[in-house]
């Protein structure tokens, strides 16, 4: 690969907070795609939660506050679809009449990735050195597929992983009910969703279920265990970064030793 | 009818735990998606249509004003005669109208999503005129007492068993013996209920998928061919349509004639496509004596130019509603109103005030399936957030909702703070979820866990780890 870009980790405030492994994969792929990476101390959240509320003063307060803290990278990537396609599609829309800022949102949005896809299409990794000897299927999260494109760069990657049988998830194009603050709004609708999903993963007879975005995959994980599916679910960067057996998966205790 | 989607969440509990609908819904959110894919994956020029018909739609809402006023020039030439209806009361009162002059007691229906809107029924009913719902599914419902679930499928709530009883009920010359269990013979029992009533109606009442600006025609597209039979046999037809439905030309009509069916029923084409152009003329084999149009605005013409104006491109195909998840969990009679789905998120707070409706554009993940299926392309979730913003702005959302939104984002906007908070909870919830690595319940988290664990933090922030890590190495 050519001389080293600077990217500027978009750590996702779910994986600052739930899941810091997801965020230390990411760094190590990075890595191996020949980046040097940084992750500016400056950034909280993309203001989702925010934005989707209807609340758009304090979105653009936030996405200011990105704006600012990324300035100056080759890249933003960030482990997760909906994160990244907020800054690509969004930021730009908030600051639709204010020309200034319009140009910096801009400017930020054609620099900003989600991590599996600017492994691929940004990087031209084609393949991982990573091993894991189970089985297991593949979630869409909806921002990344719809607003991104996020498709195929995510099974290339996974089928170069060895030792991993991949199945595809019916449905796996519909969302699982997550979908930020709607799922504590109308959890009775929440649930019926995730219901389906976990249902459909099951179907599979998988041993995981892979995803690019930790709010969905906190999502079906919770309801997996509380169903008692016995299917672990994991963010596609630990398995792709060789990391997925250093931390109990998502909503299991780690092994009293 | 009157809404009742300020009862959303009711509405909802309601809907889930009906097994009849979770049936029914269980087979539509496949077969419906499956038979779009398959009839576009037929047409490779599909993308490039959906272009095409977004800006046919665009330039007539641009110039709307112009075409309206051709349309209504032509039917005039054509024999037939413009209602102009501000609002629901003007168009129910112009059709009553109509049917009074013509002495008429029994109006056959064809489909219609506008009729249903101004709550044409009820108001013929109390006045004197009844009327026959033609389409099986509305006739269906309309034996049943209850509002469509679905724009293009009203009783798509429905198994068989249940159009079995309602047409025992309602059919009482109908044998006990006879067998009511194939759809087959479910459609035979309504045809022979059904014709006497086409050959007897006075006045046939249909709705329009495109009015045609340079011929003053207008188009209905049906499958069962009852719309043709409302349309031609009674001595007077009347059209009811919203005012969006106006396109230029046939030329454009076909353009998104070749979107509709595919969208909607993975269809080619319709069955039955139809045009009407004005009354019988002399020397025609059949067709109606007199030809009118009741042309609705009702709050339509108050979206142009402004944030929701790409709502009025929506054909009604209903991919919205088959593509969305929410809609295929909870059905369409927990929307409320007339109009379910996605299309009905945005068309309804517009139509019967935020107020009322407010759920409806908050009740979505954003998926945005029901925008990459749109066959003109309509931004749905961004016009459901539209929505959200003014629920906020006119502070209409819960005030705890209101101020914990606000408190979180006084704390983003800190990023030390921020950091430092953050880290307590991960190590606060990280530790106390060590030993099942989930949680069962939580305060302030009930909606999050009436059906789902929370899973536990790993126990640091991945910001304190990372600061951990660069000081170890000394950069």
């Amino acid at each position: 690969m050519s001389e080293p870009v600077r990217v500027a980790l978009l750590v996702t405030c779910l994986v600052d907070l739930f899941r810091p492994s997801v965020g230390f994969a990411a760094v190590a792929l990075l890595e191996a795609a020949g980046c040097t990476v940084e992750v500016p101390r400056a950034q909280t959240c993309c203001g989702q939660p925010a934005y989707n509320s209807g609340d758009r003063a304090d979105a653009k307060a936030i996405a200011r506050q990105v704006i600012a803290a990324f300035a100056g990278y080759d890249y933003v990537v960030a482990p997760s679809g909906s994160c990244a396609g907020m800054v690509r599609l969004h930021y730009p829309e908030l600051f639709a009449d204010e020309p200034a800022m319009l140009a910096e949102a801009e400017a930020l949005a054609t620099r900003t990735w989600e991590l599996v896809a600017f492994l691929v299409d940004v990087r031209g990794m084609k393949t991982v050195a990573a091993r894991w000897d189970k089985s297991a299927t593949y979630h869409d999260a909806c921002s990344g597929l719809r607003e991104l494109g996020v498709k195929t760069q995510p099974r290339l990657l996974l089928a170069s992983v060895e030792g991993l049988r991949l199945s595809e998830l019916a449905d796996a194009e519909v969302c699982c009910g997550f979908g930020g603050t709607f799922c504590v709004k109308y959890p009775e609708i929440s649930d019926k969703m995730v219901t389906d999903k976990a249902t459909e993963i099951a179907a599979t007879g998988a041993d995981a279920i892979l995803a690019g975005d930790l709010g969905c995959l906190l999502n079906i994980a919770g309801r997996l265990t509380r169903l008692g599916i016995p299917v672990e679910a994991r963010h596609i960067a630990e398995v792709l970064a060789g990391m997925a057996d250093d931390d109990p998966a998502i909503g299991v205790p780690a092994r009293s030793s | 009818m009157e809404p009742t989607s300020h009862s959303f969440p009711e509405n909802v509990r309601v809907g889930l735990a009906d097994p009849v609908l979770q049936r029914a819904l269980g087979l539509a959110r496949t077969g419906f998606p499956l038979r779009r894919q398959q009839a576009i994956e037929r047409l490779p020029e599909f993308e490039a249509l959906r272009e095409e018909g977004r800006q046919i739609k665009d330039h007539t809402l641009a110039h709307l004003d112009f075409y309206l006023e051709l349309y209504e020039k032509n039917v005039v030439a054509s024999g037939g005669e413009v209602h102009w209806a501000r609002n629901a009361a003007e168009a129910r009162e112009a059709v009553l109208g109509i049917c009074r002059s013509a002495g008429a007691r029994i109006v056959t229906k064809g489909k219609s999503m506008v009729a249903e809107e101004i709550a044409l029924n009820d108001h013929l009913e109390r006045n004197g005129v009844t009327p026959v719902e033609t389409d099986l599914g509305e006739y269906i419902i309309q034996l049943r007492h209850e509002p469509p679930s679905h724009i293009i499928a009203p009783a798509i709530h429905l198994m068989k068993e249940q159009v079995a009883d309602a047409f025992r009920a309602a059919h009482t010359g109908l044998d006990p013996d006879r067998v009511l269990t194939e759809v087959r013979t479910l459609c035979e029992e309504a045809r022979t209920v059904l014709r006497p009533q086409f050959l007897a109606a006075d006045v046939g009442i249909t709705g329009a998928n495109f009015l045609i600006a340079e011929t003053g025609s207008s188009i209905i597209v049906t499958n069962e061919g009852n719309g043709d039979l409302t349309q031609t046999l009674p001595r007077i037809h009347i059209v009811v349509a919203s005012l969006e439905k106006i396109v230029p030309t046939l030329e454009d009509a076909t353009t998104l004639l070749r979107l509709l069916a595919r969208s909607a029923t993975g269809q080619e084409f319709s069955s039955y496509t139809t045009i009407s152009t004005g009354p019988r003329r002399p020397g025609d084999l059949d067709g109606p004596e007199e030809y009118h149009v009741v042309l609705l605005d009702n709050g339509r013409s108050e979206l142009l130019g402004g944030e929701f104006q790409d709502m009025l491109r929506c054909l009604r195909c209903a991919a919205c509603l088959n593509h969305c998840p929410v809609y295929a969990a909870v059905g369409g009679h927990a929307y409320g109103w007339v109009y379910p789905g996605p299309m009905g998120a945005v068309l309804t707070p517009a139509l019967v005030g935020l107020g009322e409706a407010g759920h409806l554009p908050n009740a979505s993940t954003f998926c945005g399936r029901c925008e990459a299926v749109c066959p003109v392309k309509i931004p749905l979730p961004k016009m459901m957030r539209h929505w959200r913003e003014r629920e906020f702005a006119q502070r209409l959302s819960p005030p705890v909702y209101r101020t914990g939104l606000r408190l979180w984002a006084a704390v983003a906007t800190r990023p030390e703070l921020y950091h430092r908070m953050v880290e307590v909870k991960a190590r606060l919830l990280g530790w106390l979820g060590k030993t099942h690595g989930r949680f069962r319940s939580m305060p302030l988290a009930s909606g999050w866990t009436l059906g789902r664990d929370m899973p536990a933090p790993e126990g640091r922030s991945f910001h304190s780890l990372w600061a951990e890590r660069q000081r170890r190495s000394g950069r």
